[in-house]
């Protein structure tokens, strides 16, 4: 092992450290050393990530692995822990640890008012970007897979840490239960690409790709192709994880963790994991277009669908989280069009802009001690300005405004999607711009409902006050990202220099002209999102700060749209009919009928039997002589006539 | 006369004639009855070692037969008649038991029951069987103050007379459609004619109902819960041990010598007896709370699945029965040693409810009748499992579905009264102490659960035993 490889392990392999021993040692060495413990090596991690991607990889390699041992020998099957080493991972890995041990940081701050031990809090937090590290490091899909439950399972202990609240624990087991459905999917994808590659490592699969192009399978009297089969399976358990449309449901109620949790799910791990699954995929996604335009079509309803729900939420996360939802709308979309390094770029301008907004919101809650009711807020510009500061500058990336982090990446995505020309695409356009204009909308409703204006409970705002060095300083770092992120890598991600940063690791097919004719899109296409943004902010200004009554108003005069929106789309409802109360109903038939009425009952039966026969067996004996006697020469006569039967 | 192959009865009559002269001429003073107890003990023993030595043969007009498998039995009923012995030592003061005779009658009965293993005669089969059921009659009504005791004699001798009777005509049947007495006679004779008249069936059936009266075989046991309460507890665990194992011998012997060409014939009867009997056993057991009646419905399915290896009319379901029978020899008395030890100030007690608690008010005791109630029951790897794992593999093999099935179900329903046991004796409230146990049921108790707890030890040579036993018959 090189020393450049001992450096990499050590940015995937310390967070595992760290969470190992603040949860089995926490109780012994104490809270203090366990949040120490945990951010130092947390901060190594995030040190050695970004020398790697500074160090690059192997110039005439493109992909480095670095081997860490067997895990199955099974016949053909082999899977091994290994980290591989390409640009895509290396980005991926410095991004997750960044954002991790900002988040490490600020949840010293933020939970200092727990009266829990809260080691068990950062041993998850560090297991969680393990997991994720693993996912991204993966060198073939069993060891992503690992990585893939892992998240998922720590994001059930975070979303339930509060476990004493039933809503917390309730919001745990849905989170989990909608992953394991995508996951069966996504399960099911795996082992159709073993099956059809023989092979479950990338390379060996992607090499092999474009031979196995015209393969079919043969079911229910069509032919289906394999790669859009695959494709889409992986695609569903892309959703799970990333929340999108059908499967989202999860995600804002996620918001019954702790507010770091919801940052780390949000911006770094977790969700993030979709969108990387299809980069990842790229080769093999590249032969499946029909894939690619059901992704096209999911990404851009699912962006629009979450905006108009984040429009109305009085709740401060839920807006955020729904935004979230929305953003990685946008990520899918350039996926779909096969501009993977699009989505990638936002993806990471994503990751600083939406942890230091929910950092941010975070420090707010903090401030007005737990309050999240926007609606109950206000006036709180003058208590926390800091906070308020980089509450700015998150909504200003989020929504796309020059020259702040989201503007490039949210740019590239849909000059992209205007580049490739075709009818779904066009849809997704449109969806982005439409969408740009209500993020816009929402996030400066955001702002001004909390920060401007009189305050609407004056006890709460009172005693408002900025949380301490350890949350300003996540948010200061997190404020320089979400500012120069966009600027700086655009080059590298998808400007210029991106087929020598990429090194291959991204393959696109099609996508390849796209890219090339992102640079040619009218002027005016280009300014679109940028219009839309402003117009956001003006009429956010307009109905929250210049005439306060008019969103009530058109709330009222518009009933069943705001009834729709606040209510999700009904799809709770939707889910609660179609799935939940059926399955209630066949497990209630199952449990009182099958189980209760025929499994048990005929033991039950049995035994009863049992016992009225004995009773009436042993009466029989009734001590008289004659009886006893008659009784042997009755046998007598059975035995004879059996015997002359017989005979 | 070649009279040594008859040497072992011989010398246990003259000790039985002496020991009688014994007790009748001590003086009033003293009660005889220890020293004819001892003595008796050391007669089985005598006569045990010289069974073991005695050598192969038949004799005196072929009416007497010495072989491996009479052997086998012989030993077998000895240690049952030693062991129901030992055990009325403790009965000595008490109004039942403390007298000379009741040695003096169990060894007259074994005598019979030792002639029962070797006849070759259907003569010497009557005579050896009368000679020990007229003795177990007496010993029934042994405690003649007693009510039960004395109805429960009478019971037995009346319907033990109405047994005798179909046996003496089946008997009788044989004679007169077969021509002979003589087993080996009867066999040839029977393979000569290719077949059997009906005449001679109808005998080989009255002979089944004569000796299933004696093992207490449904339809023919319905005196068996009866004598089992009524009797002395010692008595009744001689008549479940000795005279059900020379039964045993007796039919197996008939049916696999003379009337082995006709097993599929009367393999049908067996089988229906034996279904009967597991099944009638094992429920009607369920409802009792007197222990020795619980005992007397589980013995009756014990001869149930002993019966399941004769029905399969095998070398190997031979084996399996000869092998049931010993470790059902062992735990029986072992169970009869601990409801002789059911006694509160000098009286008896049999309800199952008096054994409450007796895991915490005597855990010895508790340990021991656990032991053997996991035996009865079938549990590995007590004594118990191997004798059923026997026949019922014997089963299996002559392809008798049916009957394992039933055997199966039975035993999971025994199962229930066996473990009822078991949980009044160590979860229910405890009952008040019982009295101390007297040093011979102690000594009864503690060998026999160690017998039954690790027969696996001497699985080995008791099956070999059996296997010698088994082809000595079919040869």
């Amino acid at each position: 092992m090189t020393s450049s490889a001992a450096i990499f392990a050590i940015a995937v392999l310390a967070p595992l450290g760290g969470s190992l021993i603040a949860g089995l040692f926490g109780r012994i060495i104490g809270d203090r050393p366990a949040q120490a413990i945990t951010i130092g090596l947390m901060a190594a991690a995030c040190a050695s990530a970004i020398a790697t991607l500074f160090s690059g990889v192997p110039q005439d390699m493109g992909t480095a692995v670095v081997s860490l041992g067997h895990w199955i020998d099974a016949g053909g099957f082999h899977a091994n822990w290994s980290l591989r080493a390409d640009m895509l991972s290396l980005s991926m890995v410095a991004m997750v640890t960044t954002i991790s041990l900002c988040v490490h940081i600020y949840s010293v701050g933020y939970m200092n008012h727990e009266e829990m031990p809260t080691y068990r809090f950062f041993s998850y937090l560090s297991l969680f970007t393990f997991a994720m590290l693993m996912l991204v490091t993966s060198n073939d899909l069993i060891q992503l897979f690992f990585g893939w439950e892992g998240v998922g399972l720590v994001s059930y202990l975070l979303i339930g840490y509060w476990y004493d609240k039933p809503s917390a624990v309730a919001a745990a087991i849905k989170a989990f239960v909608v992953n394991r459905v995508a996951d069966l999917f996504f399960l099911v994808g795996i082992a159709l690409l073993f099956l059809q590659f023989g092979s479950v490592t990338y390379d060996n699969i992607f090499a092999v790709v474009p031979a196995q192009v015209g393969a079919t399978y043969h079911l229910f009297g069509t032919d289906w192709p394999v790669f859009e089969v695959i494709g889409t399976l992986l695609f569903i358990g892309a959703m799970g994880k990333s929340a999108q449309l059908f499967l989202h449901t999860w995600l804002p109620d996620a918001m019954e963790g702790p507010t770091p949790v919801s940052a780390l799910i949000h911006a770094a791990t977790m969700v993030t994991a979709g969108v990387f699954l299809m980069a990842r995929m790229s080769p093999l996604l590249e032969f499946a277009p029909g894939t690619k335009t059901l992704i096209v079509l999911i990404g851009g309803t699912t962006c629009f669908f979450a905006a108009t729900v984040g429009l109305v939420q009085p709740d401060i996360k839920r807006t955020i989280a729904y935004s979230t939802c929305s953003q990685l709308g946008y990520m899918f979309m350039a996926a779909g069009v096969g501009v993977y390094q699009a989505s990638i770029f936002h993806l990471t301008t994503h990751a600083f802009f939406k942890a230091l907004l929910f950092l941010g919101a975070g420090s707010v809650i903090h401030a007005i001690h737990g309050e999240q009711d926007m609606f109950r807020m206000g006036g709180l510009w003058r208590k926390i300005p800091f906070t308020y500061a980089v509450m700015w500058i998150g909504s200003l990336a989020l929504a796309g405004v020059f020259p702040f982090a989201g503007y490039w990446s949210k740019d590239g995505i849909l000059e992209a999607m205007w580049a490739a020309q075709s009818g779904p695409a066009t849809y997704g356009w449109a969806m982005g711009v439409v969408t740009a204009f209500i993020t816009a909308l929402y996030s400066w409703r955001l702002i001004f409902l909390v920060f401007h204006g009189t305050p609407r409970d004056a006890h709460l705002s009172e005693h408002a006050h900025e949380g301490g060095i350890a949350i300003v300083l996540p948010l200061g770092i997190l404020g320089v990202g979400a500012v120069l992120a966009g600027v700086l890598l655009d080059r590298f991600y998808i400007g210029t220099a991106q087929a020598q940063f990429w090194q291959g690791s991204i393959v696109n097919g099609a996508g390849a002209a796209v890219m090339n004719r992102m640079e040619e899109v009218p002027g005016l296409i280009a300014l679109a999102p940028s219009i839309a943004g402003l117009l956001g902010i003006a009429v956010a200004y307009l109905a929250y700060m210049a005439r306060p009554e008019l969103p009530a108003s058109l709330a009222r005069s518009l009933r069943p749209v705001y009834l729709f929106l606040l209510n999700k789309w009904y799809f709770d409802e939707l889910y609660d009919v179609l799935f939940v109360r059926p399955y209630r109903a066949l497990a209630r038939i199952l449990w009182k009928g099958a189980d209760e009425g025929v499994v048990e009952q005929v033991p039950v039966g049995l035994a009863r039997l049992t016992v009225g026969t004995a009773v009436q067996a042993a009466r029989t004996q009734s001590g008289s002589i004659a009886i006893y006697a008659f009784t042997m020469l009755i046998g007598l006569v059975v035995l004879t006539t059996t015997l002359l039967f017989v005979h | 006369m070649n009279w040594i192959i008859a040497f072992p009865e011989l010398v246990l009559t003259l000790c039985g004639l002496v020991i009688l002269t014994v007790g009748v001429v001590q003086k009033k003073s003293t009660n005889p009855f220890a020293a004819c107890s001892m003595l008796t003990i050391a007669a089985f023993a005598i006569t045990g070692f010289l069974v073991t030595v005695s050598p192969d043969g038949s004799g005196y007009e072929h009416v007497f037969v010495n072989d491996g498998f009479a052997r086998f039995m012989k030993v077998l009923s000895l240690i049952g008649g030693a062991l129901a012995t030992i055990m009325t030592l403790s009965y000595r003061g008490t109004s039942g038991g403390g007298r000379f005779e009741l040695p003096v009658l169990i060894l007259f009965s074994t005598i019979g029951t030792m002639l029962m293993a070797s006849s070759d005669n259907m003569m010497t089969l009557f005579v050896g069987l009368e000679l020990s059921s007229l003795a177990i009659y007496i010993l029934c009504a042994f405690d003649r103050d007693s009510v039960v005791s004395s109805e429960s004699g009478l019971k037995y001798f009346i319907l033990g007379s109405l047994a005798s009777g179909l046996l003496l005509y089946g008997i009788s049947l044989t004679y007169g459609y077969g021509g002979t007495m003589e087993y080996g006679a009867i066999r040839t004779v029977l393979i000569q004619s290719g077949g059997a008249s009906l005449g001679l069936m109808l005998g080989i059936v009255f002979l089944i109902a004569g000796l299933a009266f004696k093992l207490s075989a449904v339809p023919f046991h319905m005196w068996t819960p009866d004598v089992y309460q009524g009797a002395p507890t010692p008595v009744t665990a001689y008549l479940a041990g000795a005279p059900k194992i020379a039964t045993f011998a007796l039919i197996l012997r008939i049916m696999a010598g003379p009337f082995g060409a006709l097993a599929p014939q009367w393999q049908l009867l067996i089988e229906m007896i034996s279904v009967l009997s597991m099944v009638f056993g094992s429920l009607a057991a369920i409802p009792q709370t007197n222990i020795k009646r619980l005992m007397a419905y589980s013995s009756i399915g014990h001869m149930g699945y002993a019966l399941m290896g004769l029905a399969a009319a095998t070398p190997g379901g031979i084996r399996g029965t000869l092998v049931y029978l010993t470790t059902y020899l062992f735990m029986n008395v072992g169970v009869f040693a601990g409801i002789a030890a059911m006694r509160r100030k000098g009286h008896e007690t049999t309800d199952i409810a008096d054994l409450s608690g007796l895991g915490r008010t005597s855990p010895g005791l508790a340990l021991m009748m656990a032991i053997f109630m996991f035996s009865m029951l079938g549990m590995p790897p007590t004594a118990g499992f191997f004798g059923k794992l026997m026949v019922f593999s014997a089963a299996y093999g002559a392809g008798l579905y049916g009957l394992l099935a039933i055997g199966a179900i039975t035993s999971a329903i025994g199962a229930y009264y066996y473990l009822r046991i078991v949980k009044v004796m160590y979860f229910d409230a405890s009952a008040p102490a019982f009295d101390t146990r007297s040093p011979s049921l102690a000594f009864l108790s503690v060998s026999m659960g160690i017998v039954t707890a690790l027969f696996v030890l001497v699985l080995g040579p008791v099956t070999s035993a059996a296997q010698a036993a088994a082809s000595a018959l079919i040869g």
